[in-house]
Order: C-alpha cells, then sequence, then structure tokens
C-alpha cells in the first residue's frame, strides 16, 4: 500500500511546530501502525534526518504510552484500540493520514507526537490510592466481595493512564481519567473509607494542572482504548458531593 | 567459591531468624539516608515505596514518561500464593518444591522457600491496596491452575494482572511522592553505577528529554531494572526494556550470574509480518482450557476445521499425558519448535501450533470462555485479524523472560557492596526455569518484603555517615565515561539503522542461543557476535542530537550493551555442558529430554567483567539441597 502521512514535527518544546508530509510506498497490511513508523524513521535514518519521535513501550495496549492523534481522533480509527494495537488493514491504499500529538492545556508537547502527561500522576498522588503502608494488610479473604462489586471495580481499574480522553475532549478534561479511579477504589471496601476525601483532593488537583472541566459530551468514553464509561464520572460526581454534605475535606 | 550469606537454621526459620537478627534504624536517622532505586515497576515500585514508608529519603528513576508504564504491566496471567484458598493440599511447602522442581535444580534453595513463604503476604498486601482480583460468588478469592502444578493457586485479575498489581504499587509510590518521601525521576535512563571505596554510592543518569547527564549520590542503590529477554529483538517485552543498568553494573563488578538462562515462553503470537517490531505473549493461563495440536502428517495446509480428529496430533497430551497441556514452559516451548521443525507447522510461515478452544466451548460454553478470556482473544483478533472463537489460535513460542541477571546474596545484594538487584533483573528464584505466575511474585516479595529488611541492615552501618559527595572522583570518572560513550556513537557516520543491527544480533541469538543450544552453534553464535559488534562500531548510523530528545540515540546504548551481553550469554550456555530447564544443549538428551549433570553442573555460573578485550572469569555458586534429592524432572 501506498499511504502519505502528515506528521507534526516540532524538535522541542520551545520550537514552532508544522505539518510535514512523508510517503511510504511499502506498508503492509499485516503491520502495525507503529511498525509502519518505525519504517519511516528507517528511512530518515538513511537520509541523515531526525527521526520522529512518538511515545510507545509494550506495544500490547496496555501500559498506555502510546499517544498518536490520528485522523482527528484519539488512537485512530478503530474502537477499543490503542494506536499500538493499530493495525494498517484498517486502511487503504493511497490514504492520506495525519498524526498529530495529543493536544491538551495540560499536556505540553516535548518533541514531535510525544507530551508531557506528568500531570496525570499528580492527580493519582493527590489521593488515587488506599493509605496502606507494606506488611500491615489483614488476611485477603477477611473481607468477602460481591463478585459484581469486583467486577465494576475492575472496570474502572482497567485505565490505561493514556489521556485520550483529555485528548478528545472539548475542554481538555480529565473528568474520565480521575473518575476512573476514584470509581475503583470508591467501589471496594478498602478503597472506601477515604472515598470523599479522595474525590476532593483528585478532583482539585485537576483543576490546578489546567484541565477543564466536563460538560457531558461523552467523546473521552468514544475514544477510550479500554471502553470506561461516564458512568464513573456520574460516581465521581456524587462522591465529591457526599463530602461536601459530610463537611468534608 | 561464592559465598550466598545464607542463614543458619532450618530451611523454614532461616528468614524469620534472620529478620530477627537484622539490625535496627531509629526514625530520626532513617531520615539521614537516602537510597537510589533504578526502575518502577513492581518491584522497583514496591521497594521504592516500602523503603519510604520506612522513613528513608528514597529517589526513584524510569525511562517511562511515569513509573505506572513499567513493564510489569503487561504481565497477563496470574501471580501465585500458597494461601490454600481452594483447600485442594496446596502449602508453602509444595509451592516452594513446585518452583525448585520447575527450576531444575538450579536456584537457590533458602532463596526459594523464602519466595514461598512470603507469597501469602502479597495478595493480602495487594488485596489491600485495592486490587480487585477475581472473585467467586460467595465475595472470596478466586483461583486458577497455571503450568507445571496440580493445584489451583495462581490469584488473577482477568488477564491484566500485571496491570492491577502495578497499578497498586503505583498508588502506594504515588502515596509517597505526594508525602514528599520519594523523588521522582521520570523519562531518566541510568548510564552508569559510581562505585566508590568499596560501594556503591550513586549513578549517573542521562534525562530522556533535554539529554542533561545528572549525578545523583546515595547510601545505597537498588537496581530493579527487570529482564533483557528483549535482546533476540523479536520478544514479548516492552520496546524499552533493556540491559543497560544490569550491563554496566556489571562492569562496574557485579557478578552476572547464569545470563545463558532465559525463558522461551511458549505461547505468542507468531510473526506476520517482516516490518515486525514485536511479538505479543498469549496468557499461558489459556493452555488450561485450550487444547495444543498440530496435523499428524507434514506439509498439511488444510483449515484446522477439515482435519478430523485422528489426523491430529494432541502431542503434549500424548508425550506428557500427566500434565497435558499445562507442561512447564521450556518443554512446550521445545515441543513446538520439534513439530515445526519436522514440517508439521501450521499458519503461513508454517513457524506455529494451534492452540484450540473448540472442544472447551463445547464443555463449558462460550460465555464461559469468554469470561475467562474475553480480553486475550480480543487482543488475539486485533492484531492478527482472527476469530479464535471459530478457528483455533495460531502460537509460537518467543523470548519472554530472564531466569539469569545480577548475582545476589540472600540479603539481594550484589558483589558490589550497597549494590541491591531485585526482581527480573537478578538471578536467585527462578533456577533454569521460571514457573509461571512466579515472576509478580518475585518481584513482589522482593520489593515489598525482603529489600526493606535487607537494605535497613547494610545502611545501618553508615548511620550518620554523609554520602559520599558528588564531587567526588568516582563520580567525575563515571560521567566522563557516560559522555565520552555517548559522543563516540553520535560520531558513526555509518550506513545502517540500531534496529538493523539489534535484528541481526536477535537472529543470531535465536539460532545459537535459544530453544536449543549446541556447542557448534554456540563458538559460530560468539564470532558472528564479535564481528557484528565491530561492525556497529563502524557502520552503525545515527541521527540527531544528544541534547534532545532522541530515540535513536538511546537504542544505540541498549544495542551496544546487548552486543556484548549476547557473548556472555554464547559464553555462559557453551561452559555449561549439561541442558537443564530453559537451556537445552543438543548433545545432552535421552530420549529428547534434558540430561542435567549434577556432579559437575550443580552450581550457579557467576561471571566476572574481564575489562576491555578481556574474557571474563567463571566464579561458582555451589548448590546444596537439605530438602530433597534433586530428581529428574518428570512430567509424562
Amino acid at each position: 500500500m501506498k499511504i502519505t502521512l502528515k506528521i507534526w514535527r516540532q524538535e522541542h518544546r520551545g520550537e514552532r511546530g508544522e505539518m510535514v508530509e512523508y510517503v511510504l510506498d511499502d506498508v503492509s497490511e499485516a503491520m502495525s501502525f507503529l511498525d509502519m513508523l518505525d519504517m519511516l524513521n528507517r528511512d530518515l535514518i538513511r537520509r541523515g534526518e531526525r527521526v520522529v519521535a512518538f511515545d510507545h513501550d509494550c506495544r500490547e495496549g496496555i501500559c498506555g504510552q502510546c499517544s498518536l492523534h490520528i485522523n482527528g481522533r484519539a488512537h485512530g480509527p478503530r474502537a477499543l484500540t490503542t494506536a499500538c494495537q493499530l493495525h494498517m488493514r484498517e486502511f487503504q491504499d493511497g490514504d492520506t493520514v495525519f498524526i498529530e500529538p495529543w493536544r491538551a492545556r495540560a499536556f505540553p508537547v516535548l518533541s514531535d507526537l510525544v507530551v508531557d502527561r506528568s500531570a496525570l500522576d499528580r492527580i493519582v498522588e493527590a489521593g488515587g490510592f488506599v493509605s496502606i503502608n507494606a506488611g500491615t494488610a489483614p488476611e485477603a479473604n477477611a473481607i468477602p466481595i460481591g463478585k459484581a462489586a469486583a467486577s465494576h471495580a475492575f472496570d474502572a481499574a482497567t485505565c490505561i493512564g493514556c489521556g485520550a480522553c483529555v485528548a478528545a475532549c472539548q475542554n481538555g478534561s480529565a473528568m474520565l481519567f480521575t473518575a476512573a479511579k476514584v470509581s475503583h477504589l470508591s467501589m471496594l471496601p478498602q478503597g472506601r473509607v477515604e472515598a470523599p476525601e479522595r474525590a476532593a483532593r483528585m478532583v482539585a488537583q485537576m483543576d490546578a494542572e489546567g484541565f477543564g472541566s466536563c460538560s457531558n459530551i461523552g467523546a473521552c468514553e468514544a475514544v477510550c482504548p479500554k471502553g470506561i464509561s461516564t458512568q464513573h464520572i456520574g460516581r465521581l460526581n456524587w462522591e465529591h458531593l457526599r463530602g461536601d454534605l459530610a463537611g468534608g475535606a | 567459591m561464592l559465598d550466598p550469606k545464607i542463614p543458619e537454621g532450618p530451611l523454614n526459620e532461616k528468614w524469620s531468624l534472620h529478620k530477627s537478627r537484622i539490625r535496627l534504624i531509629n526514625p530520626a536517622n532513617k531520615r539521614g539516608l537516602k537510597v537510589l532505586v533504578i526502575g518502577s515497576g513492581l518491584s522497583g515500585g514496591a521497594a521504592a515505596a516500602s523503603l519510604a514508608e520506612a522513613g528513608y529519603q528514597v529517589e526513584c528513576f524510569c525511562f517511562q514518561d511515569s513509573p505506572r508504564r513499567a513493564h510489569s504491566i503487561a504481565a497477563q496471567g496470574g501471580i501465585n500464593a500458597a494461601k490454600n484458598y481452594q483447600n485442594d493440599g496446596d502449602n508453602i511447602q509444595r509451592l516452594f518444591m513446585d518452583t525448585l522442581r520447575g527450576g531444575d535444580f538450579r536456584s537457590r534453595e533458602a532463596n526459594v522457600y523464602r519466595l514461598a513463604e512470603l507469597s501469602t503476604n502479597v495478595i493480602d498486601q495487594a488485596v489491600a491496596q485495592g486490587v480487585p482480583f477475581a472473585r467467586e460468588y460467595g465475595g472470596l478469592l478466586a483461583n486458577r491452575s497455571f503450568g507445571g502444578v496440580q493445584v489451583q493457586r495462581t490469584f488473577y485479575a482477568r488477564g491484566q494482572t500485571g496491570q492491577q498489581l502495578l497499578l497498586g504499587c503505583y498508588g502506594s509510590l504515588s502515596r509517597q511522592i505526594q508525602a514528599g518521601k520519594v523523588r521522582m525521576h521520570t523519562r531518566t535512563e541510568m548510564l552508569d553505577v559510581v562505585v566508590a571505596d568499596g560501594r556503591a554510592c550513586g549513578v549517573i543518569t542521562r534525562d530522556l528529554v533535554t539529554g542533561e547527564i545528572q549525578r545523583h549520590n546515595a547510601h545505597a542503590v537498588v537496581l530493579a531494572t527487570g529482564g533483557y529477554g528483549k535482546i533476540y529483538y523479536l520478544s514479548t517485552l516492552a520496546m524499552g526494556c533493556n540491559a543497560s543498568a544490569v550491563w554496566r553494573a556489571h562492569k562496574r563488578g557485579a557478578y552476572f550470574a547464569n545470563p545463558s538462562f532465559g525463558q522461551i515462553h511458549p505461547t505468542c503470537i507468531p510473526v506476520m509480518d517482516e516490518h515486525q517490531g514485536k511479538l505479543t505473549l498469549m496468557s499461558e493461563s489459556l493452555r488450561n482450557d485450550g487444547r495444543i495440536w498440530v496435523p499428524i502428517g507434514a506439509g498439511d495446509k488444510r483449515p484446522a476445521a477439515d482435519i478430523p480428529e485422528a489426523e491430529r496430533d494432541y502431542y503434549l497430551e500424548r508425550k506428557y499425558p500427566a500434565y497435558g497441556n499445562l507442561t512447564p514452559r521450556d518443554i512446550a516451548s521445545r515441543a513446538a519448535k520439534e513439530v515445526c521443525d519436522e514440517g508439521r507447522g501450521v499458519g503461513p510461515t508454517g513457524r506455529a501450533v494451534n492452540l484450540d478452544f473448540r472442544d472447551a466451548i463445547e464443555r463449558l460454553g462460550r460465555p464461559t470462555i469468554e469470561e475467562r478470556y474475553g480480553n486475550l482473544f480480543q487482543m488475539y483478533e486485533t492484531i492478527t485479524g482472527l476469530n479464535p472463537y471459530v478457528q483455533p489460535m495460531l502460537i509460537y513460542p518467543a523470548s519472554h523472560f530472564s531466569m539469569g541477571g545480577l548475582w545476589v546474596d540472600y540479603n539481594l545484594m550484589t558483589t558490589v557492596k550497597g549494590l541491591f538487584a531485585l526482581g527480573e533483573c537478578n538471578f536467585a528464584d527462578h533456577g533454569a526455569n521460571r514457573l509461571g505466575a512466579n515472576s509478580l511474585l518475585q518481584a513482589c516479595v522482593d520489593g515489598y518484603f525482603i529489600a526493606p529488611y535487607t537494605v535497613t541492615d547494610y545502611l545501618a552501618e553508615y548511620v550518620k555517615a554523609e554520602p559520599i559527595p558528588v564531587e567526588h572522583p568516582a563520580f567525575e570518572r563515571a560521567e566522563s565515561s557516560v559522555r565520552e560513550a555517548i559522543t563516540d556513537l553520535m560520531s558513526r557516520r555509518g550506513t545502517r539503522t540500531v534496529d538493523e543491527f539489534h535484528k541481526e544480533l536477535g537472529t543470531t541469538l535465536w539460532d545459537s542461543c535459544g530453544i536449543t543450544r549446541s556447542a557448534k552453534g554456540l563458538g559460530e553464535g560468539i564470532e558472528r557476535i564479535r564481528e557484528l559488534r565491530e561492525r556497529f562500531r563502524v557502520d552503525l548510523q545515527l541521527t540527531g542530537s544528544a541534547d534532545r530528545m532522541n530515540p535513536e540515540l538511546e537504542k544505540a546504548g541498549r544495542v551496544a550493551d546487548y552486543l556484548e551481553l549476547g557473548e556472555l550469554m554464547c559464553r555462559d550456555a557453551l561452559r555449561r555442558e549439561e541442558s537443564c530447564g530453559a537451556h537445552f544443549r543438543s548433545e545432552f538428551q535421552r530420549d529428547g529430554e534434558a540430561l542435567r549433570n549434577d556432579e559437575a553442573f550443580m552450581h550457579v555460573s557467576a561471571w566476572e567483567h574481564g575489562g576491555a578485550g578481556q574474557l571474563p572469569t567463571h566464579h561458582e555458586e555451589s548448590l546444596t539441597f537439605e530438602s530433597v534429592e534433586p530428581g529428574v524432572r518428570n512430567y509424562r
């Protein structure tokens, strides 16, 4: 297949970026999208040019490091699929593919397609955990947890922290990311204890990082490679409100 | 002879006796002691969080953009623990024995016992952190069985157990970062260990965004940098996984143990395209319900559905009736290679075998299979475009886990004083072959429950001592050698990319030091690697600059290290004239099964770096087994 790529190039944060066109003549359908970028980079090296920097690591759709806006959609055209799991059989001979970094106020571009997502880490640092020290845990089966509750908690816990929800949101909000963690922990008895304070702290940190607020459009859920439901945003709001009513944090 | 410093006492009391003798440090003094942790996966993240909880100042480093992305996240199947929740006769002794036997009696008995002993604490810890393990309707934790064992002791969170355990660990780490007790350095790669006055006192790092080279000093350094299976280029590992931290530590004096012991995982998606950069693992748990087979006749190209039952060879069930499809990984991998070598492989390249769920779907119904493996089936379909509910999965072995790693004593300290190695980057627990669902276990045990004690014992010597300052000549020397290596790489003006060299190294190693090895093949492998290293020196082409983000420079540094480690792997495999676990020498077999030589090789091979142009020196740690007479592994 012949594929024309239009890629955002920006060597470093202080530089002005632009879209640059590249043409690949020999793309096969069985290739992954990132294998294709590797092939482009091989060509660039042979021409003595700087490679396109892009984030990736596990290439199994679980580490959350890949972060490409492909043809205007976070992670590209295939639902429930990270960019690293996307394969070229989704495209056709002669296609033009636009590749941009995540665009959000809280995610400054570091180089080409690589953005700084450390704001997401700081949201978790604000409270996305159970306050327990190693070696002090009670017996695991001491607290039974219903299969359904465990399963719902799991659905929220599958968030890979890629930031696609932020990139897709017109407000650049991190509500789905934050809600997934709040929801995961508040549905389990272990995390229930700190739930209201957790919600308040994480939301405050989210605001401080420059993420926008939620206006219930649902673009986040549509692009989430793990299919995390916006229902969790409802649960986050409920926990947050509960904290307020109880005069909590 | 190396001294592993195994404590006195009966096997089942060693760790508790040892803990009770370990020196303590009062909280005020702990605040003055600093530890660097390299790596933020399950062992590194757990050690960083736990050491910070204990009161030390901790700095933690990872090359990814967040500690949550370390490769522990990709472990699918589960984590073993001797909880005996299923009341099927499991206990610490059995987990210990299964691990020891799985490792083919090439692991250290005392370490393995401790691993089994502490397994129960890990589950308690993870549940308390909010890890959503699978549960039964009554609300208690569920288990499943895994390769190489006959009890159900594996805890799991769908096919994402590593992700959930790592996120629990990341939560604990984040809590300590928020508390100001851990300083996290993301997108930072460790490029050297600094050794002064005979002990590790810091590291040199490169900021992967700005290219800045930095010095960091401390009272102790903990490496938790994972395995080096990516050396084969095509592997199940993340693209960034590398051996650089351990290799550079090795060059500073840390012995490298059993480098040739690498696990080839039997159930991976086979190569589908020549440009492929990695292989994807399909969890071994699939072998619980999937049946592995190939056609009886060579060159049979019919679709699986058209091959009648009588013309299928369920070769694992046939050869190993007691364990069937659940034989340990090394045996399953070798058997797959054998049937493909016989021309009976399936799929587009003939280098694949069928993993068939037809019977399981008939027996249990599709909903049950979906619940157990849904996300794995989905992943398979995404990658291959094939539907495993209607046709068998195609699988083939791929490089996966490193049993070899830095030599450590019972305290997980390397031969460099003050330099510790945890998790996959050390060698101690898995012998010549790792049992399924034991890697997450080892990472957690090392990080949460061992290092906090043994690092404390070491630091007790340095209470009130200032760390060696970064102005010390040892830091000066280490920094300049790092800078020189980078300048050297950047100055190469050849014609071939880093990946091309890496692929060639991978193919060479796969052929000479892969599933089967021979003296002849290993000798040729060493020659080819040396020649490749020379070409890498003159014919490498890099672009970009060293003081900006430059992914090619990062890869070049890692491949330079792999080109040295690859040779050591071959040397180690060549020296070990026996077959054991994953190390299968074609000259040493009986009826196609590995033939161990306990008289000559009941030891750990620990290699000391020889310096530039010099051969490494071989040291031994002899292995003794007080609990059991080492038997021949028999899964038939």
